[in-house]
Formats: structure tokens, sequence, C-alpha cells
């Protein structure tokens, strides 16, 4: 399986970002092969709208499932869940912290947008 | 002539301006309040409403019996209204700008256009003036289909048009100023005003458009408006004096040169001054 994070860095130690669309970029953890890789997100920050759509085509195209992430705004839910992708929030400081609680099965899903779109 | 009223800075006197130039223009005139999120010139020119057309813009609706799920819309949409994701493709009506791509680079014909409202375009006609005013609905983002839509409305042959255009410099503003004659900006002697009056400058400029300048509210402030224009070689054609009475007149939704009459020769001269600009930069 495989989870995308929202992250500003290009490892584990690396800050979460909250946001989805505008998140600086990705890392897509491969929970079966315990290996990652970092997506760069550059596109759908300059986009002048529909960044949380363009984003999830992102993250799809990397193959993820899951998304770990701070908040999701009501397009980029309507995305998410089209494409199939769980969607998780967490408050953790670090991609490995999130990673853990993912792994630990303490992770929120969200059924519905929990933010308004723009909300960053 | 058609000539646009801006400004860069919000509540510098578009609308003040529009309204008594198109009074003092004496013949038949066309206002066209272009500021369709929030129209005011009908609150000084109370007439008789003749006419209210609803606008809409065209957004895809995909027959899922014909999609193969492709996705080549999904690419071709650079707005990410309309995105596939291994089946048929959601639609984000509001992210939609009406351009009809999806439907012609879809193979299989599966993508139609229906009508999204957008807003209203409304007339009236007070005294010898057309009034057209666009009103955009609730909840709608984008203002330049509504503004084309009053503008397709304008009957420019050998009459005068003025179009009220929204504050700023984006979008609503240049679909606004698009194919106008003359571009009157409007400014007030601040720092605020001085600002954006820069901006607009640099807009109008990029249009390539002839524009002069009115100074409202003259009296407050400093004087680096001044200063900017003389440098610049920009025109100012009126400067409107920071009178209370004014201010008052607004307030009750009267016309400046009917509760003012010693403030028509500022008006007619402004008229003047612009057909005078326009020979002088064309």
């Amino acid at each position: 399986m495989k989870v995308a994070f929202t992250t500003s860095g290009q490892n584990l130690d690396a800050p979460m970002d909250a946001r989805f669309g505008r998140a600086t970029g990705f890392l897509v953890y491969d929970t079966d092969s315990d290996t990652f890789e970092p997506v760069d997100n550059q596109q759908s920050v300059n986009t002048a709208q529909g960044a949380g759509i363009q984003a999830t085509e992102a993250i799809v195209r990397h193959g993820a499932n899951c998304l770990v992430t701070g908040h999701c705004g009501p397009n980029a839910f309507r995305a998410l869940s089209a494409a199939g992708i769980r969607i998780y929030t967490t408050e953790a400081a670090t991609v490995a912290e999130a990673l853990e609680a993912f792994r630990a099965g303490t992770l929120a899903t969200i059924n519905s947008a929990d933010v308004e779109g723009h909300w960053s | 002539m058609i000539l646009a009223v801006a400004s860069g800075k919000g509540g510098t006197g578009k609308t003040t301006v529009s309204v008594n130039l198109a009074r003092s223009t004496g013949s038949a005139v066309q206002l066209l309040d272009c500021d369709v999120e929030e129209p005011n010139a009908h609150l000084f020119l109370c007439g008789l409403k003749t006419g209210s057309e609803i606008v809409t813009i065209p957004i895809p609706e995909v027959d899922e019996s014909l999609c193969d799920a492709c996705g080549e819309c999904g690419r071709f949409c650079r707005y990410h209204a309309i995105v596939s994701f291994g089946a048929s493709p959601l639609v984000f009506p509001e992210m939609c700008h009406g351009c009809g791509g999806c439907t012609l680079v879809c193979p299989r014909g599966a993508i139609r256009e229906i009508g999204r409202r957008v807003g209203v375009v409304e007339t009236q006609e007070v005294d010898g003036i057309t009034l057209i005013q666009g009103r955009i609905d609730i909840g709608v983002a984008m203002a330049p289909p509504l503004i084309r839509a009053v503008k397709s409305r304008m009957n420019s042959k050998g009459a005068t048009v003025i179009l009220d255009a929204p504050p700023g410099t984006s979008c609503p503003v240049i679909a606004t100023l698009r194919g106008s004659d003359y571009v009157l900006l409007v400014t007030e002697p601040t720092p605020f005003g001085l600002h954006d009056l820069r901006l607009a400058v640099d807009m109008v400029r990029e249009l390539t458009i002839p524009f002069g300048v009115v100074v409202n509210r003259m009296g407050v402030g400093d004087d680096r408006v001044h200063q900017f224009c003389r440098e610049q070689e920009i025109p100012i054609l009126l400067e409107i004096p920071d009178d209370r009475r004014i201010a008052e007149a607004y307030s009750r939704g009267e016309l400046v040169v009917d509760a003012l009459p010693e403030y028509r020769s500022h008006f007619a001269t402004l008229l003047w001054n612009i057909r005078d600009s326009r020979r002088s930069q064309s």
C-alpha cells in the first residue's frame, strides 16, 4: 500500500504540511517495501485554481491509495473520493510521527471536507 | 466613443463620474455598469426597467454510457474543471471557464454543453440614458463572462457609451476596458490613491488605450498624484473638490449635476477634455 504524506521536505524527518492542494510536496511511502519517494507539487502550488484536484492527480500518478494530511477542502475531497483514496488527518509534526500513527491505526479518517476551499 | 471609467483603488468615485458624465452628454447615451459584483449606478438613475435576461456559461455534461474514461478531457482542461480517475469524469462547475475544449477533445463525443447560470443583465431607461447592468449571482466567482454579456448589448454607432468598471487591475477590469476608445482613471490625492493609480496606469498602457486622470476629493492628502502625472505626462482632465455637499448628495442617491448645478460646467469640461486628449494621443 502506498501512503502520501503532505510535506515540505524530502525525507521522513521533514515537517508535515497541513495543506493538501497547495502543499509544497508529498512523500509517497510504500508500506510493503518500506521505501519512499518525494513528489513535487509546485505545479499545484502555482495554479490559479483547482490545486486540490491537481494534487490528487499527482498522488494518483504515483500510485497512492491513502493520504495523510492536515486538512482537506471540498473539491479536493470530491476528487480524492472519486480516485478511491482514503483520507487521514493528523496534527503530527513530522512525516515520521505521522507514519508511526498511521501504522498504529490511530489516525482519524474523514468522510467529508473539514475546511472550506482556500482555507490556508 | 466608448469611454471606460476605471481606477486602481476602490471608492475613488468611478460611479459618481460615470453617472454625472452620462447625464452631461446631452444626447442618447448608454451607461454600462460592468461592476457586476456590486452594481450601483442604478441607485442614482431610477427609471423604468425594460428588460432582464439570464446569462449562462456553457459547462460540460458527460454521458456516462458513451464515456470510456480515457481522461483526454481532464488532460486538456487547464482549469481542472473536469478530471477523470479511471472512471467517468468528475465535473467541477464553478471551476469551468466555458471554453468548450473538453467537448472538442473527447474522442467518443460523450460530452455536451449545458448552461450554468452566472447572473442577469438588466436594462432600464432613464431620461435618455440607457442603463445596462450586470448582476452576478451569489457564489459565482467569475465575473468576465457576465461583463462580456453586458458589453454585447452595447450599441456604439455614433453614440456615447460609458463603461463603469470594477476597481482593481484584474480580469474583470481587463474584460471591461478591452475595446474601449478612452479610459478615465479616477483617483484621489492620497498615498493609497497614488499607489493604485500607478498599477492602473501600467495596466492601461499595456492595453494601449489612450487615457487621462480625474482627481477626486481635491484638498485632502498631498500633491504626489499631481507630481506623478506631471512626470509621466499624464493629463489631469478634471479635479473634483472635496466638497461635503457632494458627499451629501451622493448619500441621498442624487446626481452632483442635479443637486449642485455649479458643477455642471465641470462635467461638460471633462467631456471636452476627453475628446481633446483622445485626439492628441491617437
